[in-house]
């Protein structure tokens, strides 16, 4: 498929949703669903590898959908988007080690945190074009690592945050019992996805998605186009931050792996992976990431090499997404159907 | 923060000495990095992510061509020779499958060979630490300049990458080869129109790059340990340099490197735990005050 193609399918992808208005009350109401089915899928299955598989795919999945919103929506390409992922872990674990405030407050103020370092880096990069914004936001994913690593005293270094992470019980919840924190899981990866398609389908999602396409006629019809750029990479912030929350949750700590690089390659795989044309792109390519992860490194030690190849199939070989074809097909099953009607 | 220390040391000569020579060679290693980088990106319009891998191969293919030959000179041809086919396969057969298409499938392809590559040096040599050991030759006492000491083995570093640098520099500006090369770099379109193969010289200056990484490799081998994925900190810092010095630019490489050089050198004394964040510090305030970098031309 050439890479006109690709757009013309984008491009009947967008019509067929611009026809559908944005319905909030509609979106909530589906959100509401998966959450109900997410959280009786515990009395179905006793099976703690598929609960600690799907707090999992919160963590990565938060984090991959605000990926999402800054590569596919608005042409962003980040490769440091991962050193949110590290801040809201070692936020939100140094929080909850140093202070002992409830989990709620270290919660919003992990966030403030992230708000105000997306702020300051962000201000600095998206002036920038591409090739150089993927740079320097690399550049800073390992100024945040190095930073980890060498501020012992506060972080543990090399070591992590270790000594797990006290969770005071909070209005009912019990994060330490595994089925809460599987319910707070959930919770937080439908409310994060419904808020971001929120985002996603309004007007200023369709800004994004112009400047994404054209960003000087956008500015040329008045947009302030650095100020949507910084306000949907420190939005998307938020969200990785919220996935690294989760993860230090998960794993009662925090490690230097969250803010290394690899974090941020994995994002942009996974992105891929599902593909960056649809919304739920970045969910389905976060659970193939993982099942594909999970299956390679109990195969061989040697997994870069297996994920490289992978990746390469997909980058070279499909060059598209998973989701990607799903809704080419779709679309041009409908496309044969209405020629045979007409 | 220890300025006493800065201060200290900026004060007496034998310690400006030795803390110029390392900032030296930490500079000039970076700047074979750098140039290389910079140059695939002017002429082929791609960000090699998967540079600092050249350098991890330049260093390996160096310290066993040394251990099974015994040979320095040998060593620093087979790291050089090396990593030049390794460019010239790696540009051929994958990254000129992703010319033109977006910055994406360019990370991406990167960001597999990273993986595969590191991976590579696992199996074949082994995760443990490495060292090559200084060769014989170089096991001369040290000199003493102004009170400061200075490895022999530095001065030829420093000597071999300057050598690199101003035949870079003239054979680009000079050489009909070099026209050529830039004329690719300016419009590939009409270089090919008039009958010059421009798949080789993609291919070529790929190759050139990976040499020029893979030689700094090799000469590092000897005073650094050699582990899979040390390319990828020397990769960042190359980042570094090359938007400090503005992309596309050799002076600006050049400049860039030895820059951050002496500030990773100084640096270490006066801020031992914020020596990196020095760097980046630098790199924004540049970024803020000139998007283009030093020598850059191109609007960023």
């Amino acid at each position: 498929m050439t890479e006109l193609q690709a757009e013309q399918a984008s491009k009947v992808l967008d019509n067929s949703v611009t026809k559908s208005k944005p319905r909030p009350n509609r979106d909530a109401l589906i959100a509401l669903a998966v959450f109900v089915v997410l959280a009786l899928l515990p009395m179905l299955t006793s099976s703690k590898f598929l609960l600690d598989f799907v707090i999992r795919c919160a963590a990565y999945g938060l984090f991959a959908t605000s990926l999402n919103l800054l590569v596919g929506y608005t042409g962003l390409t980040s490769f440091g988007h991962g050193m949110f992922f590290g801040l809201g872990a070692y936020g939100f674990g140094l929080m909850m080690q140093k202070t002992g405030v409830a989990v709620p407050v270290a919660f919003v103020a992990t966030l403030a945190i992230t708000f105000v370092v997306a702020l300051v880096i962000g201000a600095i990069c998206v002036r920038l074009k591409e090739i150089y914004f993927a740079f320097v936001t690399l550049a800073f994913q390992m100024l945040i690592h190095s930073t980890i690593l060498s501020w012992v005293s506060l972080t543990g270094g090399d070591q992590g945050l270790r000594g797990g992470i006290p969770r005071p019980p909070f209005l009912g919840i019990d994060l330490s019992n595994h089925l809460h924190l599987y319910i707070v899981s959930c919770a937080l990866l439908v409310i994060g996805l419904f808020l971001m398609h929120q985002i996603a389908q309004s007007p200023f999602g369709y800004t994004l998605r112009m400047i994404r396409d054209n960003a000087t006629r956008a500015s040329f019809i008045g947009i302030d186009v650095w100020r949507a750029k910084l306000t949907i990479f420190v939005l998307a912030a938020l969200f990785a931050s919220t996935g690294g929350m989760i993860m230090a949750l998960f794993v009662s700590g925090a490690y230097p792996e969250f803010a290394y690089w690899t974090i941020s390659g994995e994002g942009i795989f996974i992105n891929m992976l599902g593909g960056v044309t649809t919304f739920l792109g970045p969910m389905v390519g976060t659970a193939l990431f993982l099942i594909l992860n999970d299956t390679v490194t109990r195969v061989t030690e040697y997994h870069g090499i297996v994920l490289g190849i992978v990746i390469l199939f997909f980058a070279i070989g499909l060059r598209k997404g998973l989701m990607d074809f799903v809704i080419e097909w779709y679309v041009q099953r409908r496309e044969r159907s209405g020629e045979r009607t007409s | 923060m220890d300025l006493d220390t800065l201060t200290g040391c900026l004060a007496s000569s034998a310690c400006l000495v030795t803390q110029t020579t390392s900032g030296f060679i930490i500079g000039m290693l970076l700047f074979l990095v750098a140039v290389g980088l910079t140059l695939i990106f002017g002429v082929l319009k791609v960000v090699n992510f998967s540079h600092g891998a050249f350098y991890m191969f330049g260093a390996y293919f160096a310290m066993t061509a040394y251990q099974l030959t015994g040979s320095f000179a040998l060593a620093m041809l087979c790291g050089a020779a090396g990593t030049a086919l390794l460019g010239l396969i790696f540009e051929r057969v994958f990254m000129s499958r992703v010319y033109g298409r977006d910055v994406l499938m360019q990370v991406l392809v990167c960001y597999a060979f990273v993986l595969i590559f590191d991976d590579v040096v696992r199996m074949i040599w082994g995760p443990e630490f490495k060292s090559m050991g200084m060769p014989a030759a170089f096991q001369i006492p040290p000199l003493f300049i102004a009170g400061g000491v200075v490895p022999p083995y530095y001065l030829l570093l420093i000597a071999v990458a300057l050598v690199a640098a101003i035949i870079l520099g003239l054979g680009l500006a000079r050489t009909r080869i070099g026209k050529v090369i830039r004329a690719a770099a300016h419009n590939p379109g009409m270089v090919s129109a008039l009958g010059i193969n421009t798949g080789l010289i993609y291919g070529g200056v790929f190759a050139l790059g990976g040499m020029l990484a893979g030689l700094a490799g090799a000469l590092a081998a000897p005073v650094r340990s050699l582990t899979p994925g040390m390319g990828f900190s020397v990769l960042i810092e190359s980042f570094i340099v090359t938007v400090i010095g503005g992309m596309g630019s050799i002076l600006g490489a050049l400049i860039g490197a030895l820059l951050i050089g002496m500030i990773r050198s100084f640096g270490s004394l006066g801020f031992p735990l914020f020596t990196e964040g020095l760097m980046y510090l630098f790199m924004v305030i540049v970024l803020v005050s000139r998007p283009t970098g030093l020598f850059g031309k191109e609007v960023a």
